[in-house]
């Protein structure tokens, strides 16, 4: 569970603790230091992630597709370290946002699509991609990351946050999880998975290769 | 399968000199038949499209940003006020058909034509032949009432159409129409997300809230949300607690709807959860006191005495 960071995130100190940081221009007010600016692991569950030291696999200008961007928070990290990044998502509010933050991009590319439906962008967004980073509040989540995994290439790597809740409030979040990586293992082999807690409550970190 | 240069991608049709909104529209709109993924940056160069990768990414970054921005403005002109006015007039229009059909049936009555009245009647009415010019201003009386219903079913599949984009979570809890009318009730999106839960449950039984704080009459237990199967298919005893939860959760999705706008299913299962106890106490007193039989008729005004 050693990961190392990706080329252009590094740890910084920010009011003295030491914190992930990307270099980029600042999106929700977070704490900067110079041209690198906080990235903000309560907000974001792949900061989160990389917090936690999972082996993300990231390296750095890696080809991304995010899905579930909301307002922008995390992708514009990812997009401050990766190439080119296609950010979906469905609803109008956030992307209104998120294209305030791809303005400032050059390599972020807003989708207004339903990530449950990737055939409304497969004509946009290349394939082989090298990442696919997962964040979507919606039950089904296991089938969303099988749908979109025609978009990545072979071993490329899938970065999913489980949110139990979304899938069943009722059931134990344990129990959600095993059935999502259930759903998951014939397309994907599942290299690690961590629980975020106490960052973001009931959630699963997923990191799987796509056979 | 377009493995082909030429046959797919966005900018499969798309001159290299197209304009912005074209280029926008390409991205909105998905191909016919489908394509599957390719390495559209190479294809854009082999075909010409772009100069190199860079120059495809420029152009895509400009297309997609731009694309993104009308669908925004598209699905946000979706606002909460058209909703407004669309049930409005749909229960406007309601109304005046179905005092004109009594009107119509009425009258035709004492001309000896077909007797009923009511919408369906007017129906049959409309599609007579006139004998003389005084049937002719009664069947044509009918024939406009009769477009009149049509337009109220109009308008009721535009606000089934419109409210889950202007409300997704009251849209998906309350059901388009009983959203609508809270959002009419309130005066729009913002000031429903803005009041108490316990505002939103008597939205709509305002005359018993105010008799009540007059000091006649008990408070009322549930305004418009009566139309709820939830609330109407509670047993009475229970109605109170079951409003309660209901409009609890209907304020949180207003507010999520107005400040975020993200479908949030966990409040939606957390809802079922809750109603489902309450209506458990339903099957453990057993046989005291009547279960509720579920298809009591949607009142307009659920103001309770």
């Amino acid at each position: 569970m050693t990961g190392s960071l990706p080329a252009g995130v590094e740890r910084r100190s920010f009011d003295g603790r030491t914190r992930l940081a990307t270099r980029g221009p600042p999106v929700y007010g977070e704490p900067t230091d110079g041209e690198w600016r906080c990235w903000d692991a309560r907000r974001s569950k792949l900061g989160a992630m990389l917090e936690a030291d999972l082996d993300t696999g990231l390296t750095g200008d890696d080809r991304v597709l995010y899905l579930g961007a909301a307002s922008g928070t995390t992708v514009s990290h990812v997009a401050d370290f990766a190439g080119p990044t296609y950010a979906v998502e469905f609803a109008p509010r956030p992307m209104r946002d998120l294209c305030g933050v791809a303005e400032a991009r050059g390599n972020l590319f807003p989708i207004l699509a339903d990530a449950r439906k990737p055939s409304a962008y497969a004509h946009i967004v290349e394939r082989d991609l090298d990442v696919i980073v997962q964040d979507v509040a919606t039950r089904g989540q296991a089938a969303v990351a099988v749908d979109n995994a025609v978009f990545l290439r072979e071993g490329g790597r899938l970065l999913l946050a489980i949110k139990a809740r979304s899938e069943d409030v009722t059931a134990k979040p344990s129990a959600v999880f095993d059935r999502v990586c259930d759903e998951l293992s014939p397309t994907y082999e599942i290299l690690a998975t961590e629980r975020l807690d106490p960052l973001h409550d009931d959630h699963l970190a997923v990191v799987a290769r796509k056979r | 399968m377009s493995e082909h240069a030429s046959d797919g991608g966005w900018f499969a049709d798309l001159p290299a000199e197209a304009e912005l909104a074209a280029r926008a529209a390409a991205i909105r709109t998905p191909r016919a038949d489908g394509d599957a993924p390719a390495d559209w940056p190479a294809i854009a160069v082999e075909t010409g499209f772009a100069a190199d990768r860079d120059d495809y990414y420029a152009t895509l970054r400009e297309a997609t940003l731009e694309a993104a921005r009308r669908g925004v403005a598209e699905r946000e002109g979706a606002d909460d006020q058209q909703l407004l006015h669309a049930v409005r007039a749909m229960d406007d229009t309601t109304r005046t058909a179905n005092e004109l059909a009594e009107r119509a049936g009425e009258w035709a009555g004492t001309l000896g034509l077909d007797g009923g009245t009511g919408v369906d009647a007017v129906r049959t009415l409309a599609d007579r032949e006139a004998d003389s010019p005084l049937e002719t201003r009664v069947i044509s009386l009918a024939a406009r009432i009769d477009d009149l219903v049509h337009e109220a079913d109009e308008l009721r599949a535009f606000i089934d159409r419109l409210a889950p984009e202007v409300a997704p979570n009251l849209s998906e809890m309350a059901g388009p129409v009983l959203t609508a009318r809270l959002i009419s009730l309130a005066g729009g999106l913002e000031p429903l997300a803005k009041k108490p839960s316990g505002t939103v449950q008597v939205l709509g039984a305002e005359d018993a809230l105010f008799a009540h704080l007059a000091g006649r009459g008990s408070s009322p237990k549930h305004g418009i949300i009566y139309t709820h199967p939830f609330v109407s298919g509670t047993r009475p005893a229970d109605r109170g607690s079951a409003s309660r939860a209901l409009a609890g959760k209907l304020s949180i999705a207003a507010r999520i709807d107005h400040y975020s706008g993200d479908l949030r299913p966990e409040i939606h299962a957390e809802l079922d959860d809750r109603m489902a106890t309450i209506r458990a106490r339903a099957e453990s007193a057993n046989g005291a006191g009547d279960p509720a039989t579920g298809n009591t008729t949607a009142a307009d005004s659920g103001g309770d005495q």
